[in-house]
C-alpha cells in the first residue's frame, strides 16, 4: 500500500493544504510520495521534503505544468501514479478540477472531499451540503481521493527529510491553453487557510459596508468571507464565498455578520471551533450554530467590536 | 453549433434534508424535486449562446428514472430544443454517468457540452471533468464566462484566490458555476410549447453502458451538532468571553 499525493504550491511556496492531504495518507497508512508539478518549483519540492512523514517527492518542473491545465496535469497524475494505492489531492480547485480526469482515465470511481478515513478502503464524506454524512467504501484498486483538508490537522512542515528526484515526462495534451489570471492581491490571510474568519452576509446591505469588516479584520488577522446571499447581491466577488458551492472553512474563529445561517453557509463553516453571529433578528438559524450570538443592528455593533478588540488584542 | 447540455433531477434547493431512521440513505419519499441548479445554470448559458447565434441547436439530456422526464420538459421550456432521457431506476455514479454521457456525445457530436460543476444531491464535482477526459475533450470547469471564437471557447474559471481564463479547443465540456449567468424563468407559452417537443428514451444498455456502482454507501447520518450557545447582551461580554472563557483572541 502506498500514496500519491499531489501537492498544492502557490507562488513558489508550499500550500498548507498539502501537510492536511499528507495527514490523511498517514490515516490511510503505507509510504507516502508526494509529487510536485509545475513551472520552477525545486523551492516547494525542498519544502515538501521536509514535510513530516513523506517518504520520497517527485518533482515535474515543466512549462506544460505551469497553469494546473488539467488536461496536461491529469496525464502526468495518471503516469507516476501507477503503482500506488490512492492518488490524493486537496478538494481545492486543482484537485477538483484535474482528479476525476486522473479516475476516468484509470477507469476508477473518485472519493470526493473526504472528512474521515475509516480504513484502507472506507471513507466518510459529506452529502447534501454537509445536512448528512455518508461511509463509502471503494472496491477500485486504485483509490483516487480529495481531501477536504479542514477535517485533517496538518502534518509538521519541519522535520522530515525525504529525497527529491527530478520526473522528466512533459504530457502537452494540445487541448487547452493558459490565457490569462486576475489573483485578489490581497496581506490578508487566505480564506481557506485563516486562524480567524469574519463574513458578511445580505445584511450589509452593499459592499461599502465590508469595509467595516477589514477595520476588524485588520485588529484581527482575519480573512474575509462573504454568504452566498451577499455574493449573488453583487456585494462582493465569488471567491469571498462560504459554503457549500464556495470555501470550506474551519478557523478558531469564526464571525457571522449579518448572516441570517442558511444551510448553504453553514455547510461550509459548521467546523469551525468557536463561531460568534451578530444579527438583529433574534430568529436567525445563525444563532443554533453560534457559540455567542448577539443580537444587535450590525451598523452599530460591528465599530464597537473593532473599538473593543483594540483594546484587548 | 450543436450545444448538448446535461441535467439532473435533484432534491429542490430548499427542502430540508432527512436521513432516514435506518440509516440507508436521505428520505426522498414526497419531497419536492427540482433541476440542480448549476444545470439551469447551463442550461440558461445554452440559450444565451442560441439567442446570440452562436448555437444553432440544444439538446438537454438526462439520466434518471421514468419522472426526470419532468426536469427535461423544464429544459424544453427554457428553450432547449429536444431532449434525451437515458431511463433507469439505478443509482447512477458520476463514472457510470459520464460513459453514458460518452455515449451520447458520439451520436450527438456537440460541439460544446455544458453541465454543472455539481449535484446539490452528492456534491461529488466529478462527471463534467470525466466525460470530458472520455471524450478526449478539454474542459474549463467552474466557469463563470463563455465566449466562443470560431474553434475555441474561452472560458473563465473561478478558481481559488480568483479568476483564470483558459482558451480551449472545440469540441469542450464546460461546467457552470453560479455567477455564470441567473437563469430565467419558463414562461406558460413556453411550457405548453415544451410538452410537444421531441423526447427519445434510451437505455443504459442501448449506450452500451453496464451500471456498475464502485462506491458502496455503508450508512448515512446526521451530522454531529453543535452544542448549543450562549447569548451576549453586549459587545463588551462578548469580546471579555472570546478573550477569557473562549481563549481565541
Amino acid at each position: 500500500m502506498s500514496t500519491l499525493v499531489i501537492a498544492d504550491h502557490n507562488k513558489g511556496e508550499l500550500a498548507g493544504s498539502t501537510l492536511s492531504v499528507i495527514a490523511a495518507a498517514k490515516a490511510i497508512g503505507g509510504d507516502i510520495d508526494v509529487l510536485v508539478a509545475g513551472k520552477d518549483i525545486g523551492g516547494v519540492a525542498e519544502q515538501a521534503a521536509k514535510a513530516d512523514g513523506v517518504n520520497k517527492v517527485l518533482a515535474a518542473d515543466n512549462d506544460a505544468y505551469g497553469h494546473d491545465l488539467a488536461e496536461n496535469l491529469s496525464l502526468l497524475i495518471a503516469e507516476i501514479g501507477k503503482g500506488y494505492s490512492h492518488l490524493m489531492a486537496s478538494a481545492g480547485s486543482v484537485g477538483k478540477d484535474t482528479m476525476p480526469r486522473v479516475a476516468a482515465m484509470l477507469d476508477v470511481a473518485q472519493v470526493s472531499d473526504i472528512m474521515g478515513v475509516q480504513s484502507e478502503d472506507t471513507f466518510v464524506r459529506p452529502i447534501y451540503a454537509g445536512n448528512a454524512i455518508a461511509t463509502v467504501q471503494s472496491s477500485d484498486s486504485v483509490k483516487v481521493i480529495t481531501v477536504r483538508t479542514t477535517s485533517f490537522d496538518p502534518v509538521a512542515a519541519e522535520g522530515g527529510s525525504a529525497s527529491v528526484e527530478s520526473v522528466d515526462s512533459a504530457h502537452d495534451a494540445g487541448l487547452s491553453e493558459f490565457v490569462s489570471e486576475e489573483l485578489a492581491e490581497s496581506d490578508r490571510p487566505d480564506l481557506a487557510a485563516a486562524d480567524v474568519v469574519i463574513s458578511g452576509g445580505r445584511g450589509m446591505q452593499n459592499g461599502d459596508n465590508f469595509k467595516m469588516l477589514e477595520s476588524v479584520a485588520d485588529v484581527l488577522g482575519a480573512a474575509i468571507g462573504a454568504s452566498r446571499a451577499a455574493v449573488d447581491a453583487g456585494f462582493v466577488p465569488n471567491d469571498m464565498q462560504v459554503g457549500q458551492t464556495g470555501k470550506i472553512v474551519a478557523p478558531n474563529l469564526y464571525i457571522a455578520v449579518g448572516i441570517s445561517g442558511a444551510i448553504q453557509h453553514l455547510a461550509g463553516m459548521g467546523d469551525s471551533k468557536f463561531i460568534v453571529a451578530i444579527n438583529k433578528d433574534e430568529d436567525a438559524p445563525i444563532f443554533q450554530v453560534a457559540d455567542y450570538g448577539l443580537v444587535a443592528d450590525l451598523f452599530d455593533a460591528v465599530p464597537q467590536l473593532e473599538e473593543e478588540l483594540k483594546k484587548v488584542v | 453549433m450543436k450545444v448538448l447540455v446535461a441535467v439532473k433531477r435533484v432534491i429542490d434547493y430548499n427542502v430540508k434534508v432527512r436521513v432516514k431512521p435506518d440509516n440507508t440513505g436521505v428520505d426522498l419519499s414526497n419531497v419536492k424535486m427540482a433541476m440542480n441548479p448549476f444545470c439551469e445554470i447551463a442550461v440558461e448559458e445554452a440559450v444565451r449562446l442560441k439567442e446570440k447565434g452562436v448555437a444553432t441547436e440544444i439538446v438537454a439530456v438526462t439520466i434518471g428514472p421514468k419522472v426526470s422526464q419532468e426536469q427535461l420538459r423544464t429544459a424544453l421550456a427554457l428553450g432547449a430544443d429536444r431532449a434525451i432521457q437515458v431511463e433507469t431506476d439505478e443509482d447512477v455514479q458520476s463514472l457510470d454517468a459520464a460513459k453514458m454521457l460518452k455515449a451520447v456525445v458520439d451520436k450527438e457530436e456537440p460541439n460544446l457540452v455544458i453541465m454543472g460543476k455539481q449535484s446539490i444531491d452528492t456534491d461529488n464535482n466529478q462527471t463534467g471533468q470525466m466525460l470530458a477526459q472520455l471524450a478526449g475533450m478539454p474542459q474549463g470547469t467552474f466557469a463563470s464566462e463563455v465566449e466562443v471564437e470560431g474553434e475555441k471557447v474561452k472560458v473563465t474559471r473561478e478558481i481559488d484566490g480568483g479568476l483564470m481564463t483558459v482558451s480551449l479547443n472545440l469540441p469542450a465540456v464546460v461546467t457552470t458555476d453560479l455567477r455564470l449567468n441567473e437563469p430565467r424563468y419558463a414562461s406558460l407559452p413556453n411550457i405548453m410549447k415544451a410538452k410537444k417537443k421531441p423526447l427519445e428514451t434510451v437505455s443504459p444498455a442501448d449506450l452500451g453502458v453496464d451500471v456498475a456502482p464502485r462506491l458502496k454507501t455503508l450508512k448515512v447520518e446526521e451530522p454531529q451538532p453543535r452544542q448549543p450557545g450562549i447569548k451576549v447582551e453586549s459587545v463588551e461580554e462578548l469580546v471579555d468571553k472570546l478573550k477569557n472563557e473562549a481563549k481565541v483572541i
